[in-house]
């Protein structure tokens, strides 16, 4: 089928936009939701299941309750307030990845909600703009096993001649955070969507409640979108693209929606109440199920377990525990650092923020350690197409060689050579600097020696000095610097050509 | 007086995956009410100031610690399985969408 897609502009021009994010998190525990199996990733096909995640009769399920805690964490992080009293709730339907028939979940009663998130996007005229994305609810439930589907085409669904499934991810604890109708972006819609997973992101990880691992799944999104006629202040059929997969990908299902939607509604047709698979290699998407008639899950309360009623002492013990949040904790070390706006923004676009904090602890400067994450290891990550932190230089060693430029042991260009010989793993900056002849020679006599060559080399150079052109003698550094292989202090090669030409 | 409909009966069924046919419903529809509607005389016993329950015993935050306990082997896990391949149940084609 082929969709009529209309220009983001005309859209931003003739519509508004609704957004709806649910994000579902697996949390990291050592065990199930409601059993003690295992929830390692990779593990060979059902070899973490047991008689109550494969949902075998008189298997009796028993809440984790380490996994309520990071659920109360999470529920106030995001600014939520926590159930006193709340249920799980079985959703039944028929689909093998789950072997039970059921979902063991929450329905009317979340442990979190009435929560909001503020995130902040960059426009393009490179002013910060903040959002505050309001969530509906955070509730607990567990995850669904794999299916693999066998004799189709390409590996789906469709097509599909019968499918294997393995129940070692079934069970494992999941938290559903679900925002209220996000309005009022216009055309920021897809940065807005982009910014709020980006940042509950960063609060996952905060917290330590689980991988965030979007590529491996542990973090999942679906991205609700609606257009309604520009000013009306309606909301219009929304559809609902499952398991969107990236950050970038997000930004990108909300701008293809949006643009798909707009050629429905302009075509004078409806947008059709459905789900919709996201596909990475293209950017589009493409129908899954009609909502309407499905969904009817018959949700009532799980007889098996009993309500979890937190205290109110409980949940300030776990407030106690929350970290500083990112967007706080960004301001105040950009304060103590004396970083710029733009220098701020670049060592968090790195990646750099925990190594140039690290390194400053470790004692360098904050501007050294910014300027050897941001300008030399950047550059390195890059090349060798890993993260910053995986470079293979410590935040303690980045300090180690910044103390060795400071002391006038080695200069800026040397400890580049330094950096090769750690991401070489050839020991220690000292070692490195002592294995590999690096220190800087302060022999008065080869210096002088080295300066008096370049002079005798650079006649006329020499001249323009003796006139009173200082600003030549640049090429004469040059020189002695060359002669020296790098090894000198540059600003005493300085003083000496100006002395003997002075 | 609790009145399930036919409809809502052929309804519930396709939920369930239940096929039944006109005449099973015919059957069926009205014995349902009859359940229903000795269940409803609960009504009559229960005022306003009983609250539904869901659970009998007033018990709250029953929580197992976050150990790892033994799994089954996979042979264990498949035994019942109608059909296995390559260590995974081997379930029939699925039509519809994944939840």
């Amino acid at each position: 089928m082929t969709e009529t897609l209309i220009p983001f502009d005309e859209v931003i021009e003739k519509f508004d936009p609704a957004l709806g994010l649910e994000v579902h998190v697996e949390l990291n525990t050592n065990t199930k939701m409601f059993c003690g199996c295992p929830t390692e990733f990779g593990a060979e096909p059902n070899t973490q299941v047991c008689p109550t995640c494969l949902g075998l009769p008189g298997a009796m399920p028993v809440v984790n309750g380490k996994a309520v805690e990071s659920a109360i964490r999470i529920g106030l992080a995001m600014n939520c307030e926590i159930a006193e009293w709340c249920r799980f709730a079985r959703k039944n339907y028929f689909y093998p990845d789950m072997p039970k028939n059921f979902q063991t979940s929450q329905y009317d009663e979340p442990i979190a909600f009435e929560g909001y998130l503020d995130v902040d996007i960059q426009t393009a005229a490179g002013e910060t703009e903040t959002y505050r994305v309001e969530i509906e609810r955070a509730h607990m439930e567990e995850d669904t096993g794999k299916s693999l589907h066998v004799g189709g085409s390409d590996g789906r669904i469709h097509g599909a001649e019968y499918s294997l499934v393995d129940y070692n991810r079934a069970g494992i604890p999941l938290i559903e955070i679900v925002t209220k109708p996000i309005l009022g972006t216009g055309d920021k819609a897809p940065l807005v969507a982009k910014a709020y997973v980006a940042a509950l992101r960063e609060i996952l990880l905060g917290l330590g409640v689980s991988d965030v691992r979007m590529e491996q799944g542990s973090m999942r999104c679906d991205v609700n979108l609606s257009l309604a006629p520009k000013g009306s202040g309606v909301l219009g059929t929304r559809t609902e693209t499952k398991n969107v997969n990236s950050l970038r990908s997000v930004e990108r299902a909300v701008r293809y929606e949006m643009s798909r939607h707009a050629g429905v509604l302009l075509g004078g047709g409806a947008v059709l109440q459905e789900t919709r698979h996201f596909h990475e290699d293209n950017g589009t998407t493409s129908p899954g199920r009609v909502k309407s008639d499905a969904e009817d899950y018959r949700y009532f309360p799980e007889p098996d377990l009993v309500p979890v009623a937190p205290s109110r002492e409980w949940v300030e013990e776990l407030r106690s525990t929350l970290p500083e949040p990112p967007a706080v904790r960004r301001a105040r070390l950009q304060k103590e650092w004396g970083f710029s706006d733009l220098e701020m923004r670049d060592t968090v676009g790195a990646g750099a923020l925990d190594l140039v904090e690290q390194t400053i602890a470790a004692g360098a400067s904050p501007q050294a350690a910014r300027k050897w994450w941001l300008a030399e290891l950047s550059r390195r990550a890059n090349d060798m197409g890993v993260d910053l932190s995986a470079v293979g230089v410590t935040p303690e060693q980045v300090a180690a060689v910044q103390a060795l430029v400071d002391s006038g042991k080695i200069n800026d260009k040397l400890a580049r050579q330094v950096f090769d010989g750690l991401v070489a793993g050839e020991g220690t900056p000292e070692e490195i600097v002592a294995a590999r002849g690096l220190e800087i020679v302060s022999d008065e006599g080869a210096l002088s020696a080295a300066v008096d060559k370049a002079i005798a080399d650079n006649p006329d150079v020499a001249d323009k000095i003796r006139d009173g052109k200082v600003a030549a003698a640049g090429a004469l550094i040059g020189a002695v610097m060359k002669e020296m292989r790098g090894q000198a202090d540059a600003g005493r090669v300085r003083e000496l050509i100006l002395e003997k030409l002075g | 007086m609790p009145e399930i409909s036919r409809d809502e009966v052929a309804h519930l069924a396709d939920l369930a995956r239940i096929d039944l046919d006109d005449a099973e419903l015919d059957h069926l529809a009205p014995q349902l009410n009859v359940i229903l509607e000795s269940v409803a005389s609960i009504r009559g016993v229960a005022g306003d100031d009983v609250p539904p329950t869901s659970h009998p015993i007033p018990l709250t935050n029953v929580f197992r610690e976050d150990v790892i306990t033994p799994s089954l082997t996979p042979e264990q896990a498949l035994s019942g399985a109608p059909e296995a391949e390559d260590g995974r149940f081997r379930v029939p084609r699925i039509l519809g969408d994944e939840q």
